[in-house]
């Protein structure tokens, strides 16, 4: 019997008993399904964070305050205000921290904005002009802080795009006056969107000279203190030595001897990203744990499936074998039938899977990445089981005497 | 009825020996703790074109003789030569070449495949053969129509009467014109009209050349053959050929 013979027969097969063949197909469909969407989604969440964090700017060190040694009297990171803006002074000079680039000392806080009667809540940060590059912004329109804006107190803000969208619709708002709490600024640029990748809130913020904000916005004992300070490493080559400076002048600044009792938190992207991905990890290998206990529910279920299938088809392979079928052509249908329900369900488990991660973003606000390998590896996986399953007893059948067979109920 | 049956002579060799050759063949079957001798020593020899009657009472081993002849099912002990050739030997492969062009067998219980239609329950034996789908299908319908079922060739074997399902198995047996007809009574279900129909079937097979075996409980339908053998509790009581309308 030839193999295009055998492929009749089976459908003939595969579509005498649609029931059976349906239920086996969608145990495989919804356990590749799955696969590809928990292990998309893990996949997805991690390449979120990465980007979010890669787009904070390029060479970046984080100083915060507060240590990261747990126990002792110091609470944890932000909770006492260490870090101030002569801090980021010393910082910047060129003798003390050559490999230091760009400093950004930055405050901030959630604070109501008004134009005309639109009101908007969104955070306002206090900075200087280097925050610009070192952050890896670019402006849309108008310009951004300056130096003159610093000195000066002036009262002037540069809005992000969300921020400028909510408050002034599509008008363009440079020029315009916005109050931030109950001081009118006059807004001189808008920047441009930091993109699809960047954590949401960095197209949402009113950036202000850090002087201003602290003389006329927040006031009272922030007025020296900084939340943050973000350094730039002249090149990525740089950064390490960066860190050190920047680690030895504080550490002399804030009068420390001992290293380990810094009151302050230099971190780096590389160190960001690594506790986000293995945080992230840890979720995928979740999702992955979950996805691959979906398949094997799946899988068991196409197992009975198969295997009742074929017990109840031993008197059909008795009969088949009477009439002159070798065990190689029985084992053969079977095989063609396992192998063609295993593919059809695979494939439109993944067909499912594929359109689930191209649609659920829209619904849910989350990234699902396709994995190929995951996809590949579902459907071999319950193809294996469906083979395995499908044809070994049909092949065991296939060597009983074709009577024992046929009297088998 | 006048289509060409004539087929291929079993041969081993070609000195027209016997077509089937057993000897102190004796089948036991083991149902847990109980045996059951169903064949106790049977020697039977049948000659190339022969057409032999089985009757016997019902229990006395019938079926499970033909399942052995057949090479359905295997002796406990005693030898098979099949054509000459000692089926112990085979494999399961060239069993299943012998099953397909050199014997046609008719299941007692017709054991017809639920989900096919008639013709397509037919043309089994010419896909394991190897023909080629157009040939099989006329093959099909010209063996259906000879049975006197030209008419339902599409019905699934749940349309079909005890009768018709009878002479769909018939027709499956006969359609890749083996040499060698094994029927497990064939006309147990049918009327007389019907059972005429059949026999004469078989008196056209026998007149080409094919050997006939066949398993009957009517002495009517036995006579139209050449030899009864008789059965019972698991051996041979008699066996007896006819000669010009009177038993040797
Ligand atoms: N699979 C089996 N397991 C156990 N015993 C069996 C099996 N098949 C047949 N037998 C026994 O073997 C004996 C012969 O059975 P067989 O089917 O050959 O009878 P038969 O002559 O064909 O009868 P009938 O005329 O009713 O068809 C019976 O006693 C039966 O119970
Ligand atoms: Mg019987």
């Amino acid at each position: 019997m030839s193999w295009m013979e055998t492929l009749r027969t089976s459908f003939d097969a595969i579509r005498s008993h649609r029931l059976r063949s349906g239920l086996t197909m969608l145990g495989i469909l919804i356990g590749i399904a799955a696969v590809i969407l928990t292990v998309g989604l893990g996949e997805g969440a991690q390449q979120q964070v990465a980007s979010a964090i890669n787009s904070l700017g390029t060479n970046l060190l984080v100083v915060s305050p507060g240590s990261t040694t747990t126990g002792g009297v110091r609470g944890g990171q932000g909770s006492s205000s260490a870090l101030t803006v002569s801090d980021a002074t010393a910082l910047s000079s060129k003798v003390a921290a050559p490999d230091i680039a760009a400093v950004a000392p930055t405050t901030s806080r959630s604070t109501a904005l008004t134009a005309g009667s639109t009101n908007w809540t969104t955070s306002v940060v206090g900075t200087t002009p280097a925050w610009q590059s070192v952050r890896a912004r670019t402006l849309s329109e108008g310009r951004f802080l300056t130096e003159q804006d610093l000195t000066s107190d002036a009262a002037v803000t540069v809005l992000a795009a969300t921020t400028a969208q909510e408050l002034f619709g599509g008008a363009d708002p440079v020029g315009r006056t916005v109050a931030i709490g109950s001081t009118p600024f006059t807004v001189v640029g808008v920047l441009a969107s930091a993109g699809n990748s960047a954590a949401q809130n960095e197209d949402d913020q009113a950036v202000v000279p850090i002087s201003t904000a602290a003389d006329r916005l927040f006031g009272g004992s922030t007025r020296t203190s900084v939340q943050s300070i973000y350094l730039e490493a002249t090149s990525s080559d740089t950064l390490s030595a960066a860190y050190q400076e920047a680690n030895q002048l504080l550490l002399n600044l804030h009068h420390v001897t001992d290293p380990a009792a810094a009151d302050f938190t230099i971190a780096s992207q590389q160190s960001l990203l690594s506790t986000a991905t293995s945080v992230s990890k840890t979720l995928t290998i979740l999702l992955g744990g979950v996805a691959a206990l979906s398949l094997l529910v799946g899988g068991i279920g196409v197992m009975n499936i198969m295997l009742v299938s074929v017990t109840e088809r031993i008197r059909e392979i008795g009969l088949r074998k009477a009439l002159g079928a070798s065990p190689v052509v029985i084992r053969r249908q079977f095989l063609v039938e396992a192998s063609v329900l295993g593919l059809a369900g695979g494939l439109l488990g993944a067909a499912l899977g594929v359109i689930g991660a191209l649609t659920l973003p829209q619904l849910i606000s989350s990234t699902i990445t396709i994995s190929p390998t995951a996809t590949a590896a579902a459907i071999l996986t319950s193809i294996a089981i469906g083979l395995a399953f499908g044809v070994y007893p049909a092949s065991r059948a296939a060597r009983l005497a074709p009577i024992d067979a046929l009297r088998s109920e | 009825m006048t289509l060409d049956m004539t087929a291929p002579l079993p041969t081993a060799g070609d000195t027209a020996g016997p077509v089937i050759d057993i000897s102190e063949v004796r089948k036991v079957y083991k149902t847990g703790a109980l045996e059951v001798e169903a064949l106790r020593g049977i020697t039977l020899r049948i000659e190339q074109g022969e057409y032999v009657a089985i009757m016997g009472p019902s229990g006395s081993g019938k079926s499970t003789l033909m399942h052995i002849l057949g090479c359905l099912d295997v002796a406990t002990t005693g030898t098979y030569l099949l054509a000459g050739e000692d089926v112990s030997g085979l494999t399961e492969a060239e069993l299943a070449v012998i099953r397909n062009r050199r014997i046609g067998f008719v299941f007692q219980q017709f054991n017809l495949l639920p989900s096919l239609t008639a013709w397509r329950n037919v043309e089994l034996p010419l896909c394991y053969a190897g023909v080629a789908k157009a040939e099989r299908k006329q093959r099909a319908l010209e063996v259906l129509a000879r049975v006197g079922l030209g008419d339902r060739v599409e019905h699934k074997p749940t349309e079909l009467s005890g009768g018709q399902q009878s002479r769909v198995a018939l027709a499956r047996a006969l359609v890749n014109k083996p040499a060698l007809i094994l029927a497990d009574e064939p006309t147990g279900a049918l009327d007389s009209k019907s059972t005429a129909d059949v026999l004469s079937v078989f008196a056209d097979l026998h007149a080409a050349g094919h050997t006939i075996v066949l398993i009957t409980h009517e002495e009517d339908v036995a006579e139209h053959a050449e030899r009864t053998v008789r059965l019972h509790d698991g051996l041979i009581s008699s066996d007896a050929r006819r000669t010009g309308g009177v038993f040797a």
